[in-house]
């Protein structure tokens, strides 16, 4: 790229072929025409899934957000409960993936003898092509009924006086609690392989310097490796948000799909994404469908905030980088 | 407490790698007895018959990610070649932006977008518009392989060695000729192992199909102006069906689609390796 800047002699450029000129500039034009339109599709998305909300926009305006009821027959809608399921869900199952993804990070970069580092961190990494539709299947059929039985009674048995762990008499096997599990299985993948090439990529001068002033290895993780990758593993963890707050599929299976939420986590519920997945081929009316893809619109506007705000947490950790060195 | 830690680590790591494996191990045990030759061949069981088989899924599956594929392919990695050799800095910063933004946009918000835009459409132009239709789903697929594709060639452009160029413009050929004939052949395999990758993306994806192309008949149809099913949708509705032997059909297929992901990632991953030794070696 940098030779294309030096001049050209004056003499040479006269005899340059016809031929290549055109191709350069059709290149060129080629090109940036793909690039204008690959930028063009994000703008469509955004128009387009806003003007199909439109006449739920005009109808409710932003009342949509906090009005609870979501119901075709009386064509009342609102989006609070499944705003707060899709939170709930999310939220729950970062909290139990982000330690879980470090832990493992840790465990692949520092701990693991030699000879399982390779494959284990292989099919840690492969396993985040897993389709969700499949790990929904799996929730359904499997870990939803083993939930119901043993896991939901366990901890309520432990956790039931706090309302959110409450448990009732039946055994339900579609709860937001076996949708966070599923949440978490679908992302610890993807942080767990990027927290693991964030910990290699440490420099071994920086840990063998701090075992060479007499730090344990527990010491030197806390001190030196995770604070000097710290915006990464942040990063990471918001694009695993980003991937379980817009999980349509697998969440809609096995959640129970059911508002007005309850208090308890043990209960059904439902998210934004597994609401639209659900009801949109058996819309009733234009207003059911221009609702539901006011749902698809807020679901837009937070998966967007998450992105932008992990690139922005990205650039500060590259920028302390370059700076700090 | 680094005693406490380590073993904190190990069991945490433990536990993920565990539950991973469990849920590969429920499909395989159980996929594998769903396996057989008319499974493979022929179309749904008619209602209270046994047996039958998934053939219209696969073809349809086989058939959406060939459409996705050829649309995206030329469009990410045109966009790939304006970003790393033509745009200036700035403009090639924000088109990588935007298309992080793409990717992080949610499946299911894309299927939405392509609804409105191909199937609610009133004017039908070359069998796209007004109804459900193989090419409206594949240009759904599309448009999540695009940014996979699309990235993925930028990182192996910029790896391929600036030399390369200089001397190829050295010898007094053209900038269209260098790319065309020196740069892209270098970092072919870099091009290959990223859309293996999307291709393994898409085949899984379900969401984009909901609304865009999953009305469909029991009978295998390779015309792309119809809607078809598909493997991860066929999952999604017999997953959901009362009947045990359809479960066990949605196990066999989700063991397909594992199997063909899995092998897709080995593949990418030994075109990388190749690819990256090449580069090493020309270094």
């Amino acid at each position: 790229m940098e030779a294309a800047s030096v001049p050209t002699p004056a003499g040479l450029r006269r005899t340059r072929r016809f031929g290549d000129r055109v191709g350069d500039g059709l290149l060129y034009g080629l090109t940036a025409a793909a690039s204008l339109i690959a930028v063009l599709i994000v703008a469509a998305i955004i128009w387009r899934v806003g003007e199909g909300a439109w006449p739920a926009m005009r109808t409710f305006g932003l009342g949509f957000i906090w009005h609870n009821e979501f119901n075709p027959v009386t064509s009342k809608f609102g989006a609070r409960d499944l705003i707060i399921g899709t939170l709930v869900t999310s939220f729950g199952a970062i909290l139990l993936a982000a330690p879980l993804s470090i832990a493992i990070g840790l465990f692949l970069s520092e701990l693991a003898p030699p000879a399982i580092r390779g494959p284990v961190g292989t099919l840690i990494e492969m396993l985040s092509a897993v389709p969700s539709v499949v790990i929904g299947l799996w929730g359904i059929l499997v870990l939803a009924p083993f939930d119901a039985q043993h896991v939901q009674p366990f901890l309520s048995s432990f956790l039931g006086w706090i309302p959110i762990f409450a448990h009732g008499q039946d055994k339900i096997e579609s709860t937001i609690f076996t949708a966070i599990v599923v949440l978490t299985i679908m992302i610890i993948p993807i942080t767990s392989s990027i927290c693991r090439e964030l910990f290699i990529g440490v420099p071994d001068e920086l840990e063998e310097g701090s075992i060479a002033l007499g730090a344990t290895r527990w010491e030197m993780v806390k001190s030196v490796v995770v604070p000097s990758v710290r915006g990464g593993v942040v990063a990471a963890i918001i694009l695993g948000l980003g991937r379980a707050l817009g999980e349509a599929i697998a969440v809609s299976m096995v959640i129970g799909n059911f508002t007005p939420l309850k208090l308890s986590i043990f209960e059904p519920g439902d998210t934004l994404a597994g609401r639209i997945a659900n009801q949109y081929q058996g819309a009733v009316s234009n207003l059911h469908v221009a609702s539901l893809i006011y749902l698809a619109f807020i679901l837009l506007v937070i998966t967007f905030i998450a992105n932008v705000l992990a690139q922005r947490v990205v650039k500060r950790f590259e920028f302390q980088r370059a700076g700090g060195a | 407490m680094n005693r406490a830690a380590e073993a904190g680590a190990t069991v945490a790591a433990g536990v993920a790698v565990l539950a991973l494996g469990v849920l590969v191990w429920s499909v395989f045990s159980r996929g594998v007895h769903a396996l057989n030759w008319s499974f493979f061949t022929k179309g749904p069981a008619v209602f209270g018959q046994t047996g039958g088989g998934v053939a219209p899924a696969l073809v349809g599956t086989g058939l959406l990610v060939a459409i996705a594929t050829a649309m995206a392919l030329p469009f990410g990695v045109l966009t790939a070649i304006y970003v790393s050799e033509f745009a200036p800095r700035r403009i090639a910063e924000q088109i990588r932006l935007w298309l992080d933004v793409l990717n992080g946009f949610p499946s299911i918000v894309i299927g939405v977008f392509v609804f409105a835009l191909a199937v609610k459409t009133n004017v039908p132009v070359f069998g796209w518009g007004h109804h459900q239709s193989a090419i409206a789903g594949g240009f759904a697929l599309a448009v999540i392989m695009l940014p996979l594709v699309a990235r993925a060639t930028m990182e192996v452009l910029t790896l391929v060695p600036n030399q390369l160029r200089e001397a190829s413009y050295a010898l007094g050929v053209s900038k269209w000729q260098t790319v065309l004939r020196v740069v892209l052949p270098t970092a072919f395999g870099g091009i290959l192992t990223g859309t293996t990758l999307a291709i393994a993306r898409a085949a899984g994806e379900t969401a984009p199909l909901l609304f865009t192309c999953s009305l469909a008949g029991q009978l295998i149809d390779t015309n792309i102006t119809h809607s078809m099913t598909s493997i991860p949708l066929t999952i999604f509705q017999y997953s959901e069906a009362p009947d045990p032997a359809l479960h066990e059909q949605a196990w066999a297929l989700a063991f397909v689609l594992i199997a063909f992901v899995l092998v897709a990632s080995v593949a990418a991953r030994v075109l990388l390796d190749r690819s990256r030794k090449k580069l090493g070696l020309q270094r």
